[in-house]
């Protein structure tokens, strides 16, 4: 082959050789975890979010320090879509009540539903997921085919359900959403968790382990599972949101949280009827839903950075 | 291969039998009778009503009821809904347009989601990646009922791009706009996905030596980076596709399509057990078919994925 | 609606005033609007799929009901104001009120060639009663004698002592009715009923071919009538999608057509059709998204109306609920209607597509009045109430373990009210209470007639046919077919029974509005309001109006 490229060779002189890392034989070695949190802690996309989620956790907690206006008890028409005054810096919502303050109290249920929801998805999702994943085989097989049947389940359906149960009739709550939530979503995260594992349990990394006498669970705890964390941790935050807007489906068709139970989606499901005329009232609840998934991506992003060995920086 | 996939496909049986029971058992449970509710205030004649629920075997024990669905079934024979259609023929009606809907939405957000994706990915922290986290975040927070309004008001009305609505119309072209709001969740969640792969994928070892070999940028991209961050991504989009198909309620409501996602809402108001399982079974069958693709397509895409052993 | 009608008269004012001042230049522009109508032009209205194959016997609700109605002419026909006049019928004479005889015109007939005669009629109604053909409207024909023969039922008990009735009639025909010559009907009923003949035009009184007698279900999915439209074609029905209707014709009747046709488009949600209209891609609609109550008059400037129809709302206190039993009881019934504020709630969250009500029908019934005695409870005064609550508080303690919920079914865009209502109750009698979503109608009703509603339930009444009694007979008459919470009062029933004995319908009227006295005293429901239905046209039609039921009069509509 006949070409003017020519052979390159690089310069002698332009890679000076260096001195090999000097190993520090005296220190233990450092968990992947304890790895994790050191370089965490500096991160500043990760103070930014935590602080944020503690000032939500602190809201939902406790409403009160926010707010002296009591949110459902004194709604009157005559104030209906009413634009900000003294004290009601947000304004007034289609029955009268006042926007800020049912923001504020709408934080604990959002919150919990949203947090909790995710939990449990990720517990159950996670798990199932992992070990099809993982172990293959017919494992794989009824694990993935129950998560099909539960996932064709269409939720209002299972909502429905749910909410028939002899404990549900009486006392609905966050719980019920959850349950319903978690009962209906746990097949997505197992399926995108089965995938990430089925990547990476032919690694190098793997087989390294498991020839180093690791035990075959044992290597998907320590080195197959976190390596494939970041599309699940993607996906749980983003379904933090999407399942607090859920709630706000379930409780319109009155499968959800009762009315006397504030929340941003029953609030934002409630701005509808005000859509063409103030939809003012719906940015705030949703700024609010908004702001709390931003800070869960941060955490999300900056926990994945940390844990990721590929991206560790010299 | 070709025994894998039939096993496979075998599996169908079993998730059939599994969800037709437990769809139809959580319709029998379900508290009110459906017959009577058809008639709203105006009470007919019990005897009416009850002829009726014989008519439909209401009248029978869970097991009888499940009995007759399966043995129609191998008959190939659906029976009628409460407004004594043939469920055949709804469904027949029904599915082409939800499925078209939601091709198109499948289309649109695995384009633009991993094209944004991989941008957002390889410069995390820039301009790019800022705004596509903030229109994320938008997507998610504003609920469909919302975007979709606002979206046919816009496109539909104000600016006469596409029709408002779509009703007796269904076809490609009237479908792009519903579409595309269908799928605006969803590309969040595909953007998101394929950054995060993305970016951790720039630092592997294999990118460093494509690059080291003195591959040009797009290549190192598409063969290498791309390639090997799709996993989750096509997971994902396989999973949705069942989603989309039978989720789609509030933006077939808004943009008036008459799909199964509609179907399925009526049917589970009406505790109308045969066209929900119907539409169900319908569904699960594109759930084991896309899953199966799926994995198909991880061989593809990660040759050091094998299923033969 | 008040702001269009003033406008309208204003408009008519001018042009008066032109005329005058001999400057008559001004009227042109409305002769060339009419001008410039199109009799042959179809147009399209919002409507959703049928429940049931159109049978008009089997049509018991909205959207099967207005294509019924316009592909089918009965005895009588109502005009807009909800006045009967004579359609098929040449005469309708009754000495009695029991023993009515009615004259069939001749020459009708349906639009397959078939003659319309006395005997079409008495086949049909007999089709209509019989309990095996399952008719949904079979029960209009119960005050006929012999339909206890046709409708008769055998009830079993199985082994868990649930009930299972079936139909076992042991006759075919109804002895009362008869067709004595090709145009002669006679008519007996059980008793005297002073407004019988008022049902005559609803839609199970609609004469039927006899191809539908012999293959209902067949029929019912290509119908043939007699009215001022017929079925475009041989499967004008597309299931899901629409039904295409075009004028037929050979109609003579009160009700013809001043369009080409109709085509039904279906809507599961009536968010799109509005935005249709916007568009003008939809020339009519009458049912408006709640959320655009507050914008549809500058939304449709100068096409929009608003009406008063025979259709509305009552909150019901179910008797079995021990807060509201007794002395206390009553005093709390009254203190819950004070704390509604119907004027408030019908500006602000109806924008005046309701009406306060003041009683228990509804205004645009003949008979009417707004002064029956005892309405005042309908006035809102929180002191009342709250001097009302301690009254009954002081005879019974109110037991506030739970809040006092009010059951609906979420699909009918019922929320925002009962939110509302709900509000002033906490407002105004310091009282915890919230709506009961349900997802299911279904529920709700299965709760009402297992009489296990926990709090208050809505409930609502639209009127099969102008009359009084057809809003106080079956809602709250001991037994009634929909007097789900199982109120009974003989002395109510007593006055219906005698106003329906009474020679002239003014003296029915008098003793229905008596019996709603009685109504006031004992409470067993909170009139809320009535409704006035706003529709919308587009650009392409010059006008809509709607009827007394509020249905839309498709017929009257012309194309631009």
């Amino acid at each position: 082959m006949t070409s003017n490229s020519e052979h390159f060779v690089a310069p002698v002189d332009e890679t000076p050789l260096q001195a090999t890392d000097s190993v520090k034989t005296d220190q233990a070695p450092v968990s992947l975890w304890a790895d994790a949190w050191r370089k965490l802690r500096r991160r500043p996309m990760f103070i930014v979010s935590a602080f944020l989620i503690l000032l939500l956790t602190t809201i939902a907690l406790f409403p009160g320090l926010f707010t002296s206006v009591a949110p459902n008890n004194d709604c009157q028409l005559a104030n209906s879509e009413g634009a900000p005054t003294a004290g009601h810096p947000l304004g007034f919502t289609l029955q009268g009540c006042d926007v800020y303050s049912r923001v504020i109290h709408g934080t604990q249920a959002s919150l919990s539903v949203g947090v909790l929801s995710v939990i449990c998805v990720v517990i159950i999702g996670v798990t199932f997921g992992a070990l099809a994943g993982y172990y293959g085989g017919w494992l794989d097989a009824v694990l993935a085919r129950v998560g099909d049947i539960f996932f064709a389940l269409p939720i209002i359906l299972g909502a429905l359900v749910v909410t028939q149960l002899p404990f549900f009739r009486e006392n609905r709550g966050v719980w019920t959403v959850v349950i319903t939530i978690s009962l209906l979503a746990w097949p997505q995260m197992a399926r995108i968790t089965r995938g990430a594992v089925i990547e990476v349990r032919n690694s190098d990394f793997v087989t390294a382990a498991r020839s180093l006498g690791v035990s075959k669970f044992g290597a998907l705890l320590k080195h197959a599972l976190p390596n494939a964390l970041a599309p699940i941790i993607v996906l749980a935050t983003l379904e933090l949101g999407v399942f607090i807007v859920l709630e706000a489906t379930l409780s319109f068709l009155g499968v959800g949280l009762p009315t006397s139970v504030m929340s941003w989606g029953n609030d934002i499901s409630a701005a509808n009827a005000s859509i063409r005329t103030t939809p003012g009232i719906l940015l705030y609840p949703a700024a609010a839903l908004s702001i709390t998934v931003l800070s869960f991506i941060m955490l999300g992003d900056a926990v994945r950075d940390a844990l990721d060995p590929k991206s560790r920086q010299r | 291969m070709v025994r894998y996939i039939l096993r496979r496909l075998l599996q169908v049986i079993p998730v059939f039998l599994g969800t037709t029971l437990l769809v139809y058992y959580m319709v029998f449970a379900l508290p009110g009778d459906p017959i009577a509710a058809l008639f709203g205030e105006r009470q007919p004649p019990q005897s009416v009503i009850d002829t009726l629920r014989a008519q439909y075997n209401l009248d029978q024990p869970f097991w009888v009821q499940y009995g007759i669905f399966l043995k129609n079934i191998f008959t190939f024979n659906l029976g009628v809904d409460f407004t004594q259609q043939p469920i055949a023929d709804s469904l027949a009606r029904a599915f082409p347009v939800t499925a078209m809907l939601a091709i198109e939405a499948l289309i649109i957000q695995a384009v633009f989601g991993i094209a944004f994706g991989v941008f957002a990915g390889l410069r995390r922290g820039k301009l790019f990646d800022s705004t596509v986290l903030i229109v994320s975040l938008v997507v998610i927070a504003v609920p469909t009922f919302v975007l979709g309004f606002v979206f046919q008001l816009v496109f539909g009305v104000q600016l006469g791009w596409a029709k408002p609505t779509v009703g007796a119309n269904a076809d490609w072209g009237n479908l792009l706009l519903p579409a595309f709001v269908l799928g605006l969740v969803s590309f969040a969640y595909v953007l998101r996905l394929t950054r995060a792969t993305v970016s951790e994928n720039m630092n592997a070892d294999y990118v460093r030596t494509a690059t080291a070999k003195g591959l040009s940028r797009p290549r190192v991209i598409m063969a290498h980076i791309l390639r090997n961050s799709l996993i989750p991504v096509v997971t994902y989009l396989g999973a949705n596709l069942g989603g989309l198909m039978g989720g789609a309620i509030v933006t077939e409501g808004i943009f008036n399509i008459p799909g199964v996602g509609n179907k399925l809402f009526q049917a589970i108001q009406r505790s109308e057990g045969p066209t929900i399982v119907a539409i169900v079974s319908v569904l699960v069958l594109v759930f084991v078919i896309t899953n199966l693709l799926v994995d198909l397509l991880y061989a593809w895409l990660d040759p050091r994925i094998r299923y033969d052993q | 609606m008040r702001f269009s009608r003033t406008s309208k008269a204003l408009g008519v004012a001018a042009i008066i005033a032109l005329a005058a001042t001999g400057c008559g230049g001004g009227g042109g522009s409305d002769t060339n609007n009419s001008a410039a109508t199109d009799p042959n032009k179809v147009i399209s209205a919002y409507s959703n799929e049928p429940q049931n194959p159109l049978l008009p016997a089997n049509t018991n609700e909205v959207y099967g009901g207005r294509v019924v109605e316009l592909l089918f002419e009965g005895l009588r026909a109502y005009d807009a104001s909800g006045k009967p006049v004579n359609a098929l019928a040449e005469s309708i004479e009754t000495e009695d009120s029991q023993n009515w005889t009615i004259k069939v015109k001749s020459g009708a007939k349906f639009t397959n060639g078939e003659a319309i005669t006395a005997k079409t009629f008495v086949d049909s109604w007999n089709f209509a009663a019989l309990s095996t053909n399952l008719q949904n409207n079979g029960y209009f024909f119960d005050s006929i004698e012999g339909y206890a023969d046709v409708s008769a039922v055998n009830e079993t008990t199985a082994a868990d002592g649930k009930k299972t009735s079936t139909p076992a009639p042991t006759a075919q025909t109804m002895s009362g009715l008869a067709a004595t010559d090709d145009q002669t009907i006679t008519v007996k009923l059980v008793q005297p009923e002073a407004d019988w003949s008022l049902r005559l035009g609803y839609s199970a009184f609609y004469p039927l071919p006899s191809e539908a007698l012999a293959d209902p279900k067949k029929f019912g999915e290509n119908p043939v009538g007699n009215g001022p439209y017929k079925f475009e074609k041989e499967g004008a029905w597309v299931h899901d999608q629409q039904i295409s209707l075009v004028k037929n014709a050979d109609y003579s009747g009160p009700r013809a057509a001043k369009n080409g046709g109709v085509t039904f488009k279906f809507y599961t949600d009536p968010g799109p059709a509005y935005t249709d209209l916007q568009g003008d891609n939809l020339d009519v609609t009458d049912v408006l998204p709640s959320n655009a109550l507050k914008t549809y008059t500058t939304d449709f400037q100068d096409r929009n109306s608003t009406k008063p129809v025979a259709n509305n709302s009552t909150l019901n206190i179910p008797g079995y609920n021990p807060n509201f039993q007794g002395e206390a009881g009553k005093l709390r019934r009254q203190a819950l209607s004070h704390a509604i504020n119907r004027d408030e709630i019908t500006k602000v969250i109806f924008n005046g597509t309701r009406t306060p009500a003041t009683e228990f029908t509804a205004p645009v019934l003949d008979g009417y009045t707004d002064s029956i005695p005892g309405n005042d409870v309908l006035k809102f005064d929180a002191t009342k109430a709250k001097e009302l609550w301690a009254e009954a508080e002081k005879l019974q303690p109110y037991d506030a373990s739970k809040p006092l919920q009010i059951a609906s079914n979420t699909d009918g865009g019922n929320k925002e009210w009962i939110d509302a209502v709900a509000n002033g109750f906490k407002n105004n009698l310091g009282i915890e209470s919230e709506i009961q979503p349900f997802a299911k109608f279904a529920e709700v009703l299965d709760l009402r007639k297992s009489q296990s509603i926990p709090g208050l339930t809505r409930a609502g009444w639209q009127g099969d046919y102008p009359s009084l009694y057809n809003f106080l007979g079956p809602v709250w008459g001991t037994n009634a077919s929909s007097n789900y919470e199982k109120y009974s009062n003989p002395e109510f029933d007593k006055l219906l029974k005698e106003g329906l004995g009474s020679k002239t319908p003014e003296e029915a009227n008098a003793k229905f509005n008596q019996a709603q006295e009685i109504l006031f005293e004992d409470l067993p429901g909170l009139p809320l309001w009535y409704l006035n239905r706003p529709i919308v046209w587009s650009n392409n039609v010059v006008s809509a109006d709607t009827g007394w039921n509020g249905g839309i009069l498709y017929y009257n509509i012309e194309a631009k």
